[in-house]
């Protein structure tokens, strides 16, 4: 550890131009560009960096989780939750791989986390040498940009590079593999911020014609229908979109990762789309004449079947990333720009309006899916804790201002169905790769980035068990995050298919678990376990208010299904609401 | 309905590009009919030039996801009437079977091939021109004693007047653009 005024003579001797070493440099950069918070797991190549890092421990925090795809894990829900990049650290060849899970994760959601790996000595590269991996092929197709530092000058420009596109245009992961050597040699540092590169330019000018077509595309719908994607919570368009919302009077539908972007009890708000998502909103998809899609992707578990999808209605596709448009939809109008700026272009454009029997039909459609799912799912009268019931409780008791984690599967789903999101940005789930085993070290990624925030998340017994090690973590560093298992003894979502598409044969679904109630004590984390109705309450508001991390196993239901489902190869507008097994 | 497109990119010469840009058509089960990679009149930028035969809809699609990638500079895609290209052969036939009648004289005149070396074994000619070209000299020689044939890639050149050294200059002005003087750009 230094002292502040040996600390003072290196910031002396680098604006010298002391030669440094290239793993100081490393840890330089990071500090230029606010970084103050690593995830990672050290290992043989990468060790000069850890090294380093106990001279700068007093600005750069670097918590050790148990595996490295924790830290990937962790890394991204820490970028989700503060909206700075996430960094992440690993050593080669098994560091590196375990590593890929994370950063594809990152890839399909959009989040931006610099992944910092080591390399052997550049001289054995390619040589099969000991944990020597190709981790930038491996990684390539799940990164938005790599690349290798073989000498330690090259060190600064690259990292600058990285942080610039993982963090604009549509975020994404960075993969930057350093050598030992050029970890261990010495350079003549300067750091320069990187804000252009000739071949990538994240500032698309605004295309006004695009704009004002919309405009008057808007002004003559009936029944519009606005889709909110993830794009607005990067781009920090909540307040535009609420603007424009309620300007329109258009009612608003949310993706998985789009949640929290429109307030949960505004009268605007049409909830959630896609296969677990709201019959108003996925069945009146088919019934609009007019499609506002912003920052959102089409994904097939939001659309359903492409060839029976919004046939009836005219598409504007607000979309930062060109290659999603028309990717799986054709639309009729693309704006390929920043949700923020187009929205703001478009408020002034658009007549104030309102389509009161259209609202209508969401309330009437609500109603169905009310009596039908909503009411036994959050307010049963006995049999077993139901998933919907447990969430609902947690959304009153944090009044829908808690960070949400979630981890894969029926929690997932009962999560984005029950949790009444106020609060932008307060879910923390994996969207396009369905990472069994995210919610844990997520959940420690997130506490970690706002510590101001109550932070729960829903877990399911299966993908606990995958990244199970990350207690270790949450014991290492006393991070004060609240877990809740729902632990139905199966691997809920698959069972699920299996009931309902697999004439009930439950193939390795059911679950042998161990008292997880005893685990947590090894780990001194308080625990209890519930299993009736009415230690329900009691037991959430006993971890809600427990000062330090908690785990609460519920049991629920064994064999409940998440409904109502857009059953594969379905239409959005074939909504399965009740189902018999 | 497949077609041949000719994908043209620009690139930073950066390590892996070649590797970025396979991958988006591999996972796409699109074959790679040629490929052609070399330096282009602009210093320091590659051109890569790609021959793939597929719908008009996904050379759309893979085209905007190789623009995506960082160190791209600029894809077009033509069909092959919107472009001037060549290929490239080299034949390697026994010498033994072109000496009868007139067929070395006819090989050069009516299929414009050039003679680049003569030895008592083996010829070899050269054949620039479109594939369809280069197969009818190699049907011709196949029952001469064909002992070797090699195709290059497509080379292609674009009839668009806009040159490369436009879009750079835009992509330099786009990036002087700030989110408070809007223009109209269209």
């Amino acid at each position: 550890m230094m002292t502040d005024s040996e600390m003072m003579q290196v910031n002396e001797q680098v604006s010298n131009g002391e030669n440094i070493t290239g793993a100081e440099a490393l840890l330089r950069c990071l500090i230029e560009e606010g970084v103050d918070t690593i995830f990672g797991y050290p290992g043989g190549a990468i060790m000069p960096v850890y090294d380093k890092l106990l001279d700068y421990q007093d600005k750069i925090k670097h918590i050790l989780t148990r595996h490295e795809q924790g830290a990937a894990h962790a890394a991204q829900a820490y970028a989700m939750v503060t909206g700075k990049p996430g960094v992440c650290f690993a050593t080669s060849g098994p560091g590196a791989t375990n590593l890929v899970t994370g950063i594809a994760n990152a890839y399909l959601d959009s989040v931006p986390v610099v992944f910092i790996t080591a390399q052997v000595v550049s001289t054995l590269i390619g040589s099969d040498a000991f944990q020597e991996t190709d981790i930038l092929g491996i990684s390539m197709p799940v990164v938005k940009w790599n690349a290798q530092v073989k000498k330690p000058q090259e060190l600064p420009e690259t990292i600058a590079k990285a942080f610039y596109i993982a963090t604009t245009g549509r975020p994404g992961p960075v993969l930057i593999d350093i050598t030992k050597d050029a970890q261990i040699e010495k350079l003549n540092f300067k750091y320069r911020k990187c804000n252009y590169l000739r071949s990538y330019n994240p500032h698309i000018p605004l295309h006004r014609r695009e704009i004002e077509s919309a405009a008057i595309m808007i002004n003559h719908a009936e029944k519009p229908l606005i889709l909110a994607g993830h794009g607005i919570l990067i781009s920090g368009a909540e307040k535009e979109l609420l603007q424009f919302a309620e300007k329109t009077g258009i009612p608003v539908a949310m993706t998985l990762l789009g949640l929290s972007a429109f307030p949960s009890g505004h009268r605007l708000c049409a909830g959630f789309l896609g296969m677990h998502g709201n019959y108003a909103a996925n069945t009146l998809t088919n019934e609009a004449d007019l499609i506002i899609a912003i920052g959102m992707r089409f994904d097939d578990r939001v659309t359903g079947n492409l060839k029976k999808y919004a046939k009836n209605a005219r598409i504007i596709h607000i979309e930062i990333d060109e290659a999603e448009i028309n990717k799986n939809v054709i639309v009729d109008i693309e704006i390929n720009n920043d949700a923020k700026e187009v929205l703001t272009e478009l408020i002034p454009l658009v007549e104030k309006k309102s389509y009161e029997y259209w609202i209508r039909e969401f309330r009437i459609r609500d109603k169905v899916e009310y009596d039908k799912v909503i009411k036994p799912e959050t307010r049963p009268e006995a049999g077993k804790i139901k998933m919907g019931e447990v969430i609902r409780m947690v959304s009153d008791l944090t009044k829908g201002d808690a960070i949400i984690v979630t981890d894969v599967g029926q929690n997932q789903m009962a999560v984005a169905r029950y949790y009444e999101f106020t609060a932008p940005g307060s879910l923390v789930t994996s969207g396009g790769m369905g990472t069994m085993g995210f919610g844990l070290p997520a959940a420690v990624g997130a506490k970690i980035g706002r510590s101001d925030k109550q932070v729960v998340a829903f877990i399911g017994d299966g993908g606990f068990q995958m990244t199970i090690q990350e207690l270790g973590t949450i014991l290492h560093y006393k991070v004060p995050v609240k877990l809740i298992i729902l632990n139905n003894s199966f691997l809920g979502m698959v069972r699920q298919w299996q009931d309902m598409f697999f004439e009930k044969r439950y193939a390795s679904t059911e679950m042998v678990n161990p008292d997880f109630v005893t685990i947590a004590s090894g780990y001194s984390i308080p625990a209890r376990s519930v299993s009736e109705r009415k230690d329900l309450a009691d037991s959430l508001t006993e971890m809600l208010k427990a000062e330090g991390p908690y785990l609460l196993e519920i049991k629920i239901d064994k064999e409940a299904n998440v409904l109502p489902m857009v059953e594969p190869g379905a239409s959005v507008s074939e909504v399965t609401l009740t189902y018999k097994s | 309905m497949k077609q041949e497109y000719t994908i043209s990119l620009f690139t930073e010469d950066h390590i892996g590009i070649l590797s970025q840009i396979t991958i988006i058509l591999t996972r796409r089960q699109i074959n790679i009919e040629s490929i052609t990679a070399s330096e282009s009149a602009v210093k320091g930028v590659q051109m890569l030039t790609l021959v793939v035969r597929t719908t008009a809809e996904m050379v759309q699609k893979v085209a905007r996801q190789m623009q995506k990638l960082v160190d791209v500079l600029k894809v077009f895609v033509h069909t092959s009437d919107e472009i001037i290209y060549q290929e490239i052969a080299l034949f390697k036939v026994k010498t033994k079977g072109l000496m009868s009648g007139n067929i070395i004289d006819h090989i050069v005149r009516t299929h414009y091939a050039r003679i680049l070396e003569v030895s008592p074994e083996y010829m070899v000619i050269e054949k620039t021109g479109h594939k369809t070209e280069i197969n009818n000299l190699l049907h011709e020689l196949e029952p001469c004693g064909l002992l070797q044939f090699v195709r290059s890639g497509r080379i292609a050149i674009t009839k668009q007047v806009k040159e490369l050294n436009a879009y750079l200059e835009e992509m330099d002005e786009a990036h002087q653009y700030k989110p408070d003087k809007i223009e109209a750009f269209n």
